[in-house]
Parts: C-alpha cells; sequence; structure tokens
C-alpha cells in the first residue's frame, strides 16, 4: 500500500466537480473543507465498479470530519455538531495552506 | 399474450407464491417473478439458493446487532475487538456480518453519533435486517444531515447542547453500527436482560436505550 | 500534486459558503438521488413489514451480486437506479426501483433479452389470474 496521500489531521477539501453518473462525493458536501479523521482503507472505485469495471486501481477511503457551521453557514445547532463521511481519494484536494 | 408462444422450458414446480392470491399481481411483481423464474431457468441460481437466501433474509432481525451491543457493555476487550472490527468481533458471538466493513461507532457522554445514507440506504442489514421505512425515506436523508438535533427529537431524542452530534453519511463500502451508552441504572443485569434494552433505533443512533427505572 | 485550481465554469464553485452558487445552478447540478441537505417535511415513521415479493428482490440482488456468481455489482444497482431518472423516487417504491434497476441491467449484460422477459411476464401473469379464477375471485 502506497503512503496516503493526506494523512490524518490533515485539512482537505471535497472537490467542487459536478461530471455525470453514479458519483460517491454527496453533492452538499462538495466545497466543503473539512480534516481527515483516519483513515479507511483501501478499496475499488464505487464510480468505475457502477458501470461493471472492477478490475481498476484501489483508492485509499479517507474518513473526513467536517464541522456543520462549515457544511450550512446557518446551521441551527451548536457549532461543534459535525458530519463524517468516507470520500475517496479522487475526491479529495489539500485545503490546508489557504483560509476558507 | 399466453402460454403458448412456443417456449417448451421445462417447468418445476415454482418455488415461490404470489403473496396475495386472491389480487391481481402488480406491474412489478409479475417482473419480479418473471426475472426469477428466468434465472432459475438459465441456471444462474437455484430455486433453492432463493429459498435459502429468504430464510437468510428472514433470520436477520435487529436481535444479531443488540447481542453484540450487549456483550461490549459487559466486556471491555470484546468492545476493543469491536471497534477494531466489527465483523470479526460479531463472528465470535456466532453472528456472521458478511464481507461488507461494518465499523462501530461508540457513542460517550460527549458525542452522539447517528448514520444516514443520503445517496441511498446503506444500512448493516446483517447485524440489524432489513431497514425501516423511514431509514430509506426522503425526510430522513434530505434533513438528518442539516438538522440533526431537530431530526431526533422527532424521535423523542434530545440532546444536550454540550454533546456534540455526530452524524455519520454512509458513502463508501462500508456500514455504520452505533454503539449506544450503557444505561445507568443497569447494573445487576445480566448480558441477556441487556441486549432486550438495545433497540434497532439506538444502533442507528436516532433515539437512546430504555433505561428500566425510568 | 500542485493545488488544484478549481474549476471556472461555474459561477463559484469551490466557494466554501452555499449561498455563492445561484440556486438555480445548484438544483441543475444535483441528481435526484443526491438528497442531502434539502427542505422536507416531518421523518413519517410508519414502517411496513417487507411483502414475500419484496424480500425476493433482495434475495435476487443477493444472489446476482454475491462473490460466488458476480452478475451485477451492487454499485449497479445504485447507478441503475439512480438512472430510473426523478420520477423513480415519487412513483416507484423502494424494491419497484430495485426489480426496475436490476430487469435493465440484466438485459444490458445480455443475462436475459427483452422478449423472453415479456413472454415469462405474460406467462406469469396468465398463470395467476388462472389461480384467481380457479379460487372464484377473478
Amino acid at each position: 500500500m502506497s503512503a496516503p496521500r493526506f494523512p490524518p489531521g490533515a485539512t482537505v477539501r471535497i472537490r467542487s466537480a459536478f461530471p455525470p453518473g453514479h458519483v460517491r462525493a454527496p453533492w452538499y458536501l462538495r466545497g466543503r473543507t473539512g480534516a481527515v479523521s483516519h483513515i479507511v482503507g483501501e478499496m475499488g472505485n464505487p464510480e468505475e465498479f457502477a458501470y461493471g469495471r472492477c478490475d481498476g486501481p484501489k483508492l485509499t477511503v479517507y474518513r473526513v470530519r467536517v464541522r456543520q457551521p462549515d457544511i450550512w453557514p446557518d446551521y441551527a445547532g451548536p457549532p461543534h455538531d459535525t458530519l463524517a463521511v468516507d470520500v475517496y481519494e479522487n475526491w479529495l484536494e489539500p485545503a490546508g495552506e489557504e483560509a476558507p | 399474450m399466453s402460454d403458448s408462444h412456443g417456449h417448451s422450458h421445462p417447468h418445476g414446480p415454482h418455488p415461490f407464491q404470489p403473496d396475495v392470491e386472491d389480487a391481481p399481481l402488480t406491474h412489478y411483481q409479475i417482473l419480479q417473478l418473471a426475472v426469477a423464474e428466468l434465472l432459475i431457468e438459465k441456471g444462474v441460481f437455484s430455486g433453492g439458493d432463493l429459498r435459502r437466501t429468504l430464510e437468510a433474509i428472514d433470520s436477520r432481525s435487529p436481535a444479531d446487532g443488540a447481542k453484540v451491543v450487549a456483550r461490549a457493555w459487559v466486556d471491555p476487550d470484546f468492545k476493543a475487538r469491536l471497534l477494531a472490527d466489527t465483523n470479526a468481533a460479531a463472528a465470535e458471538l456466532g453472528v456472521d456480518a458478511g464481507t461488507i466493513p461494518i465499523t462501530t461507532v461508540e457513542n460517550t457522554p460527549g458525542i452522539h453519533n447517528v448514520i444516514v445514507c443520503t445517496l441511498c440506504s446503506c444500512y448493516p442489514r446483517l447485524l440489524l435486517g432489513l431497514p425501516p421505512d423511514w431509514y430509506k425515506s426522503r425526510a430522513y436523508r434530505s434533513r438528518l444531515v442539516r438538522e440533526p438535533r431537530a431530526v431526533l427529537a422527532e424521535f423523542g431524542t434530545a440532546l444536550a447542547d454540550d454533546i456534540e452530534v455526530r452524524v455519520q453519511d454512509s458513502t463508501a463500502e462500508l456500514r455504520y453500527l452505533v454503539l449506544p451508552m450503557r444505561p445507568a441504572g443497569t447494573g445487576g443485569m445480566d448480558e441477556d436482560a441487556l441486549a432486550r434494552l438495545v433497540t434497532r433505533d439506538c444502533m442507528i443512533g436516532v433515539t437512546l436505550p430504555d433505561n428500566p427505572d425510568t | 500534486m500542485p493545488e488544484i485550481s478549481l474549476p471556472s465554469l461555474l459561477p463559484g464553485a469551490g466557494v466554501t459558503h452555499n449561498c455563492v452558487m445561484p440556486a438555480d445552478d445548484k438544483t441543475r447540478l444535483r441528481r435526484h438521488h443526491d438528497m442531502g441537505g434539502l427542505d422536507a417535511g416531518p421523518v413519517e415513521r410508519s414502517e411496513h413489514d417487507y411483502a414475500p415479493w419484496e424480500k425476493c428482490v433482495d434475495a435476487i440482488l443477493r444472489l446476482l451480486s454475491g462473490p460466488k456468481r458476480g452478475v451485477l455489482q451492487i454499485d449497479e444497482l445504485r447507478r441503475g437506479i439512480e438512472d430510473l431518472g426523478p420520477g423513480a423516487y415519487d412513483e416507484l417504491s423502494y424494491y419497484e426501483r430495485w426489480i426496475a434497476a436490476i430487469s435493465n441491467l440484466l438485459i444490458e449484460k445480455g443475462v436475459i433479452s427483452i422478449d423472453e422477459l415479456g413472454r415469462k411476464m405474460a406467462e406469469v401473469e396468465a398463470r395467476h389470474e388462472a389461480e384467481r379464477a380457479k379460487g372464484g375471485k377473478a
């Protein structure tokens, strides 16, 4: 297994891309920034599996935790509420260097 | 169209019956029966395979998950193994959790977990059985990620503001189980009695286990 | 890998506040099944016991997608359900969507043909109607 691109604690952004087809990055999270809480493992790419292609390279999957107010600026609950989501590496980009 | 279309596959006794014999079948019930019969005729699977799979589906219920949770409440070493590898820990109790990895997320005094699948309806079927209708509903899938506390309140679950509500959106090829906190006042209960406190809904995270004293 | 510059095609793409992209663009880009965060009414907590035919659909999928047969992938089922279109979510029940998508995939893959499926469906329906007639209920 190659070294994961994003270590636990890394600040990452779920890419803001809108391709057609079977997409595994939920729409409401695209463009949102969170932190890798841990590395789930390597898994086949479901966006390829969905079309019957199962032999491609595996992708590292990361559990990313996002603060609710960073998803919904008008979030009604306390600001420490969070959302965790498993994201395939192709949907993540680094977000550490720039302020949101 | 009738049977006189000339195909001549031998038909054995049909392995399943329409569920409501005195009503016309719906289009999709007809489709289901036709697909099943064709796949059996073609040898993709057998009628026996189908019956065994139906039995396997019926054999699963939230009691499987409850057994796992109750053991974790009484055995810290088991709990550690459960959090590390839920499928392997369930197997220790004779529960086959299948091949899709299940991750157990633990509720603590400071963190309350609740599970949703916004993209479809992923659910730990092998530990909880088939999902309830509301879990698959548009309202639950839409709202839980945006207003989790309002949704929890609809289930009668009110959480203090100092608790972190952590929504887990189940998007990848794994499933989630919530390990609820053991209710206070259950110190004298044995594992079977504890398992009876563990409901399906508290393993999804929308409710808390009943406290027998309240 | 250098910083990815975000696509400039979409106004506000990549901006972290959801108020930047015009609402009509967001609506157009979201697929129907991808419903996290939408407004909706209260969660109806009604439940039903699954009918035998619904469990049968589930069983068919488990058999087809299991490692022993590998006829179709769960992710293909998901794609197939998504591609039924927005109306499917409003008009079809959960397992109706499943069997509709499973049938389409089996046809695409050449496991069953449209012609034999049509004939088998007519046969199933005729058989059921004959059973109803025997029971005096038709």
